[in-house]
This record gives C-alpha cells, sequence and structure tokens, in this order.
C-alpha cells in the first residue's frame, strides 16, 4: 500500500513521457524534425503553417539569460552574505523573509512586470513596447533570487566550521574566508541551487505569457516582444483547439522540447557537481 | 602589513555593503509590487467584490466564482496530495530496503520537482482531460495540483520523520511493537508538525498556481457556482460539483490583467492582494510552525 | 603557581598575565598567568572541561569569531611588547603572526599545493616562483614533501588522515609563525601518524615556539619543556615539564598525573 503511494512519482514520470512522447509523434509524422529544428517561423494556426521551434527557443533562452543574469549574482551574493557576514538576528529574520517570497504566486510578478516595471522602463527607454522580454525576464530574476540564495545559503552553511576556523587562524578576513574557502566548499550544493534557478527560468509560463506579449519572433533582444515554449502552450489553452488536431499536438511537441532542455541542465549540472563533489 | 590587512578589511566591508544591497533589491521589489497592489485595488476591496460573479462591467466584477472554485480544487489536492505523499514519506523512511526500486524512486522525486508546472499541465490535459475522460473539471484541476505537489510533501515529511532519532523507533521495537504500531504511535505523531509545515507550504504553491490549469482548459468566465456538495434532499451529499467546470483565483487574475482598461487592472490588483495575502499568511503559518517546532523539541 | 624556573636564562615569547575569559556570563577561564618560553614547547594539560582549549584559542583570539565572547587580562607577545587581546590590535595581525593547528585535520577544499599557499595568497603574494618555493619548503618542514611531490595539485581530501594533519601544519609553517598553536593535534590520528607529529614538533622547536594542548600525559611529557596543568578554568601549576611529572609541587596535580583523578 505505502509502496504503492511511493510509486506515484514513477508513474507521474513515465505518465509525462508517455503523454508528451505519444502525442509529439503523431506531431511528427506531420512535421519533419528536421523542419521543427530549422524553420525559423512558428505558425501553427495559419494555412501557411511552420513549424519552427527556434522561434520560441529564442523568446525562452533570451528571457532566462535577462533572468538569471539578475537571479545568479543577486542570490549568489545574498547567500554569502547571510551566510558569513551577517548577524545572527538578520540572518534569522531574511532568511524566512525570503523564503515567503519565493511563495509569491507567478501570476502576481507577472502583473507587477506588465503593470509596474515596462511604465517604469519605458520612462528611461521611452521606445519600449508594452510587451517585452526585459521586463518579464528582470522581474523573473527577482522572483528566482530567493530560490537560488534559500539553496546556496544552506550549501554554505552545511561547510564545516573547522574549515573557517582554519581560514580564519591564518589571518584571512571573512572575505578571503568566504570567496577562497567556504564558497569552493560548498560549490556542488551552490551548482545545484544554479540548475533550479535555471529550470525555474526556462520554465517559468506566466510572467512571461503576461508581460512579454505572446506573438512568435525569433529573437535575441530582449526589448522585443516574443512568444516563449511556455506561453505558447498557454495561448493554445486559451484558446479553443480541438483535441486530436495539429494544434493540439503542437503543445506537447514544445512541452517535450521543454523538457529535452530542463532535463539538459540537469545533467549538465549533475556531472559538474559530480566533478566537484567535497568530502569533509 | 598592516596596510594591507587594512585593504583587505575595506573589502570585507564593501561586499557586506553589497550583501545588504542585493537583499534589499529583493525585499524592495517585493514592497513596491505590495504597495502598488494594495493601492491600485484597494478601492476594488469590499465585500460585494467576494459575493459578486465576475462581470464585463468591472466595477460590477467580483471574486465569487474564483474564490469558491479555488477552495474546492485545494479540497480536492489535499484530499489526494496528503495521504499520498505521507504514505510515501512514510515508506521511503520506514520501510523501503535500499535497491533499485527505493534509488528509482528517489531520483524521480528529486527530478519532480524541477519540472516545470506547464508540463503537469500537458500531462493533466492528456491523461485526466481526455484519456480518462474527467474533463476540463474541478476533479482534474485538483488531481494535477496534488501530483506537482506531492514531491513537496514527500520530501517534508521525509525530512520530519528523519529527524526523529533512532533511539524512539528501537525503543519501541524493544517493547515488542511492530513497525506499523510503531509507525502509528511514534514516528507519526511526533513527525505531524514537521509534515503540516511541508503540507501548508504545498497548497500554498498549489493556490497560486496558473499554468497548469490554464493548460487544462480551465475557463477564465465563469458566472456561476458549481452544485453544492451539500443537498437538501437524500442522499444529502453530492459529488457532481467534481466534474463542474470552474475558474480560480490566479485565472481570474490573468484575464483581469490582460485587459487594457485600467478599471479591470485594478480588480486584477485586488484579486492579487488577496491572492497574496492568502499565500503569505499560509507560508507564514508554516514558518512560525517550523520555528516553534525547533525550539519545542530537544531530544 | 608558577614553580620555580631554572636559573638559566629564558627568553620570554609571550607573557599571559591574569587572563580571565567568558562565555557570555560563564566564566571559563579564571586569572591565568604563566610565561611561554621562546623556542621552547609548552604542554596544557588537564581533565576535558577544564578550559585549556578556550586558553589556546585566546592566543590567536578565535573566540573573536563568535558573539558574546569577552577577555579580560593581558597576553604580551614579544619582542614588540604586542598585547594580542587588547581593543586596539587586530584579530587579523594577530593571526598573521601565530599558527595553528586544530584538533581534526582541516584541510581545505583545494590541492596540496592551493592548501599550503593559501596563507601566503591571502598576505597578497602573487609570485608564482615565490609561492613555489615556500610551499615546498614548508612541505619539507611538514616532513610531508617526500610522499606528495609527485601530486601536488590533486585534492587534498586524497591523504590519509596523518597526512593531512602534517599538511595543516606545513600550510602554518608556511607562513613563518612566530608561535604555533596545537589543539590536541593527534587525538584523531593513529599511533603511528601521532608518532610522526610528535617527532615533527620536536624538531620544529628549533625555529619555532610551540604551545601544545592534549589530553595525553605521556604525549606532554614526551613533547614539551614546560607544562601547565589546568582544572575547572584556573591554572593549578606550571613548571619544567620533567620536574612537573617527577615530584609536582600541587596536590590536585600529582592526583591527575598519577591517574588518581581525572
Amino acid at each position: 500500500m505505502l509502496f504503492l503511494a511511493a510509486l506515484v512519482s514513477v508513474f507521474t514520470t513515465a505518465g509525462i513521457v508517455y503523454i508528451l512522447v505519444k502525442e509529439s509523434v503523431l506531431f511528427f509524422r506531420h512535421v519533419p524534425v528536421w523542419s521543427f529544428l530549422t524553420d525559423t517561423q512558428w505558425t501553427p494556426l495559419f494555412d501557411d503553417a511552420h513549424f519552427g521551434i527556434m522561434v520560441l527557443l529564442s523568446g525562452t533562452l533570451t528571457s532566462s539569460m535577462v533572468a538569471l543574469s539578475i537571479a545568479i549574482p543577486l542570490g549568489t551574493v545574498i547567500a554569502i552574505y547571510l551566510s558569513e557576514f551577517a548577524p545572527y538576528r538578520l540572518r534569522e529574520f531574511a532568511k524566512p523573509l525570503l523564503e515567503l517570497l519565493g511563495g509569491v504566486p507567478t501570476i502576481v510578478y507577472g502583473y507587477f512586470a506588465l503593470l509596474f516595471v515596462t511604465p517604469l522602463l519605458q520612462r528611461l527607454y521611452p521606445g519600449l513596447p508594452g510587451f517585452n522580454l526585459l521586463a518579464a525576464g528582470l522581474v523573473m530574476g527577482v522572483m528566482i533570487i530567493p530560490y537560488v540564495a534559500s539553496i546556496s545559503e544552506d550549501a554554505m552553511r552545511a561547510v564545516p566550521m573547522s574549515l573557517r576556523e582554519g581560514s580564519y587562524a591564518m589571518g584571512a578576513t571573512r572575505m578571503q574566508t568566504a570567496l577562497r574557502v567556504v564558497f569552493p566548499g560548498a560549490f556542488s550544493g551552490v551548482a545545484a541551487a544554479y540548475i533550479l534557478g535555471i529550470s525555474r527560468a526556462v520554465g517559468e509560463t506566466m510572467i512571461v505569457a503576461v508581460a512579454a506579449g505572446m506573438q512568435p519572433n525569433l529573437t535575441f533582444n530582449p526589448l522585443e516582444p516574443a512568444a516563449t515554449i511556455t506561453t505558447y502552450i498557454v495561448q493554445v489553452a486559451l484558446g479553443d483547439v480541438p483535441h486530436g488536431s495539429i494544434a493540439y499536438q503542437t503543445i506537447f511537441a514544445a512541452g517535450l522540447t521543454l523538457m529535452l532542455l530542463t532535463l539538459v541542465f540537469n545533467v549538465a549540472g549533475h556531472v559538474l557537481r559530480k566533478r566537484f563533489r567535497e568530502t569533509y | 602589513m598592516r596596510a594591507l590587512i587594512a585593504k583587505h578589511k575595506r573589502r570585507d566591508v564593501l561586499f557586506a555593503l553589497l550583501g545588504l544591497l542585493a537583499l534589499m533589491i529583493g525585499i524592495l521589489t517585493f514592497a513596491a509590487l505590495f504597495v502598488d497592489m494594495a493601492l491600485r485595488g484597494f478601492g476594488r476591496l469590499d465585500l460585494d467584490f467576494f459575493t459578486s460573479f465576475p462581470s464585463r462591467h468591472a466595477g460590477q466584477a467580483g471574486i465569487l466564482s474564483a474564490w469558491v472554485g479555488s477552495t474546492l480544487v485545494m479540497a480536492v489536492t489535499a484530499a489526494f496530495a496528503v495521504p499520498l505523499g505521507v504514505a510515501a514519506g512514510v515508506y521511503l523512511e520506514e520501510y523501503a530496503r535500499k535497491n533499485w526500486v527505493t534509488d528509482l524512486i528517489e531520483i524521480n522525486i528529486t527530478n519532480l520537482a524541477g519540472v516545470p508546472s506547464i508540463v503537469y499541465g500537458l500531462l493533466a490535459l492528456g491523461l485526466f482531460v481526455y484519456q480518462f475522460g474527467l474533463g476540463q473539471s474541478i476533479l482534474s484541476a485538483g488531481l494535477t495540483l496534488a501530483l506537482l505537489i506531492l514531491p513537496v510533501v514527500i520530501v517534508a515529511t521525509r525530512e520530519a520523520i528523519r529527524s526523529i532519532p533512532q533511539i524512539i523507533r528501537e525503543g519501541s521495537y524493544a517493547l515488542g511493537a511492530t513497525r506499523w504500531q510503531t509507525v502509528r504511535y511514534h514516528i507519526l505523531p511526533y513527525s505531524s508538525a514537521g509534515i503540516l509545515t511541508g503540507i501548508i507550504i504545498g497548497m500554498a504553491r498549489a493556490i497560486g498556481e496558473t499554468a497548469p490549469i490554464i493548460t487544462i482548459g480551465a475557463l477564465t468566465f465563469i458566472a456561476f457556482l458549481p452544485p453544492a456538495p451539500l443537498q437538501a434532499e437524500p442522499p444529502y451529499l453530492s459529488f457532481e460539483w467534481l466534474l463542474s467546470p470552474f475558474t480560480v483565483m490566479p485565472i481570474q487574475m490573468f484575464n483581469w490583467t490582460s485587459r487594457p482598461e485600467a478599471a479591470f487592472q485594478a480588480n486584477a490588483a485586488a484579486a492579487g492582494f488577496v491572492l497574496v495575502a492568502m499565500t503569505l499568511a499560509m507560508n507564514a503559518l508554516a514558518i512560525w510552525l517550523r520555528y516553534r517546532l525547533r525550539r519545542n523539541i530537544k531530544w | 603557581m608558577v614553580n620555580d624556573l631554572p636559573a638559566t636564562q629564558l627568553a620570554a615569547k609571550a607573557e599571559v598575565s591574569a587572563l580571565s575569559f567568558y562565555y557570555g556570563d560563564f566564566q571559563a577561564l579564571k586569572h591565568i598567568s604563566m610565561p611561554v618560553h621562546e623556542r621552547k614547547v609548552t604542554a596544557l594539560i588537564g581533565p576535558s572541561g577544564c578550559g585549556k582549549s578556550t586558553f589556546l584559542r585566546c592566543f590567536n583570539r578565535m573566540h573573536d569569531l563568535y558573539p558574546g565572547n569577552r577577555y579580560d587580562g593581558r597576553i604580551v607577545l614579544q619582542p614588540d611588547n604586542t598585547d594580542l587581546l587588547s581593543r586596539d590590535v587586530d584579530p587579523i595581525e594577530v593571526r598573521m603572526r601565530i599558527g595553528m593547528v586544530f584538533q581534526k585535520p582541516n584541510p581545505f577544499p583545494k590541492s596540496i599545493f592551493e592548501n599550503v599557499a593559501y596563507g601566503l595568497r591571502v598576505r597578497g603574494e602573487g609570485s608564482r616562483r615565490a609561492l613555489e618555493e615556500k610551499v615546498e619548503q614548508a612541505l619539507e618542514d611538514a616532513a610531508l614533501l617526500d610522499e606528495v611531490k609527485d601530486r601536488l595539485h590533486q585534492p587534498a581530501y586524497n591523504l590519509s588522515g596523518g597526512q593531512q594533519q602534517r599538511l595543516c601544519i606545513a600550510r602554518a609553517l608556511a607562513t613563518d609563525p612566530e608561535l604555533l598553536l596545537f589543539d590536541e593535534p593527534t587525538s584523531a590520528l593513529d599511533p603511528i601518524a601521532t608518532a610522526a607529529i610528535e617527532e615533527l614538533i620536536h624538531d620544529l622547536k628549533e625555529r619555532v615556539t610551540i604551545l601544545i594542548v592534549t589530553h595525553n600525559m605521556q604525549q606532554a611529557a614526551r613533547v614539551s619543556d614546560f607544562t601547565a596543568y589546568m582544572y575547572l578554568g584556573e591554572l593549578i601549576e606550571f613548571g619544567v615539564t620533567d620536574e612537573l611529572f617527577i615530584k609536582p609541587q600541587m596536590k590536585q596535580t600529582e592526583d591527575y598525573i598519577t591517574g588518581r583523578f581525572g
């Protein structure tokens, strides 16, 4: 009985793979894999249908890059600060606060990106369109900070005190100890935090759906509006697409691409962690 | 030497300032978000807002169907995720032998936590909605979110159980208790607060999830309530509501956010405010529980 | 009490006077006064909880790392008459002059080379040549060079426990400390590794003053020139090791070293 409950997680994974592959296979009967990967247009709902996943991929990667360029540096700095510099009371206060921020629904962040951050950015840069990847990416970055900071901080706190004492006893300052001993010592945990951050960014849906517009656009310019893999799925789901149609199948092909993308990052992270695994 | 130390210490101070600044950016952004929503949405937050259906007229629209929908979906989610998650956690900690099946399950749970939520939506669309024929219903949505938060519940359960020292188990077994008796009378009671924390965090996440529910095709405009679970005539209980179409809070907010009119955006702000208040309250409760737990338990 | 010391002139490397130490409200060290003689090995012994490690960690201000700790009294380091505990003296400067080896080997998650080079890098040494020279010398001084010279750039965790502890000694030696603190350096090691460390300590006193905490009386007798017996945060007796072990002046010391107590 209990064993069956534990197996539900395996069934879930199996179900995900089964559904994604099943519908994608149907999709790829109509659309050759080669044109899926190389076509530079994404117009599945038009009469002249094109299925170039690159278009959606470019939006996903661009918004993710913006988000990660915020979340990874800030998250890491916060983690180091809380773990090595902050007074005990501040840490006890800030850590739960960060966790609270991580619990805010993403739709709320989407609202914020569209109705607060974009108008703000438009004041700095008047030509910015109302939908753009920049605002979505920036807010996504802020959303991911708590994950990166919290997990990295846990990893740094797990570095044994004896290593810190060893470093301080050599006359090192806090920063030298933090950057030369604690950070490398915690690297495998920090890498796990980064990977989680990347997965969040790539798979984030509502912020981009609200703030980046949903029109397919092959671009790496964050100032433009663009659709991502996830927003395309939302767009199709919002419309009335008949079960079994090619448009219905495209969202599974897009979902499969998304899964493979996160898988690539997870495997890369796993390899990275294996190489840097530390034993104290 | 002194000059070198002074230089290094200046860097210490600079870094500490940088850290504080980074922390502030995170917190102030959230403060801006919260204040902005409060200011924009405050005018809409009255009793009518909670007791009205959505409407084409922004001023008359409310979140009645959304919060009822959210509540019902959460009930389904909890009904599935809690027993399944706790059972799986207990199995993995107390029963499982170390073999490849256990390893597979563990790797699976870790990986599932990293799967984008919209992919769960696709799973549910293919499996629950069409394969099982459950339709675009409250049941489908509840099951989807249950799968989504299952890893959270399992991990919390395992951590709570793991923090119980081995001597408690040995003490119980030494008195002749069976494994099930040990779990029932010792393991579960002692870990209940930790498990509860995990459940609350999971539910707080589920309540804000939008993407998977949109994917299974929840409607954005619902001006009726699902059939009530309690009926005036026998058999009194009705499960018709499980298969009813529905909307939930985040989808209602999404719908209003996407409208260009400022009046609807005020509705979105008000709905967002309610949503954030709910998730913050739940998370704060969980954090407080955990904090109390850490203070009270001394093995 | 401080016993009569030999008539030969002994230079003091450090002089502890009226040192008290508090963890919050708890007084862990009570009014300790004693000398630390230059280029000699001084052992601190006593039952666990007597404050010997706490005392040792006052010398390099390790207690500054944690909030709520307070020192009282002075530890004056020669030749420049610096009070190590003074508020005006930066703990980092103190630690740059005084090395420390810990109870459990604590090499950093870096290569063998980088472990030894750590102190030099912290001091801003950038020249590759100078680093290589000093690292090699320190490894040689710690009697480790022959065992590791082919794998200087491999992780330090691949070494055995005894080798790791000698690596930590090399790490401390690389920066030419004036005083070297050992906090029960062999308690996590097997007898053979312990013997190697003891021999090393014996050789090292030619060039550096050593203060060692040990829970093992035989070890104190083997390696030290002077011994201090502590009990409940107080210094009971300090004297020349041979005399203290053969004819202790205090009843408490005698009870402890004859095994009637502790």
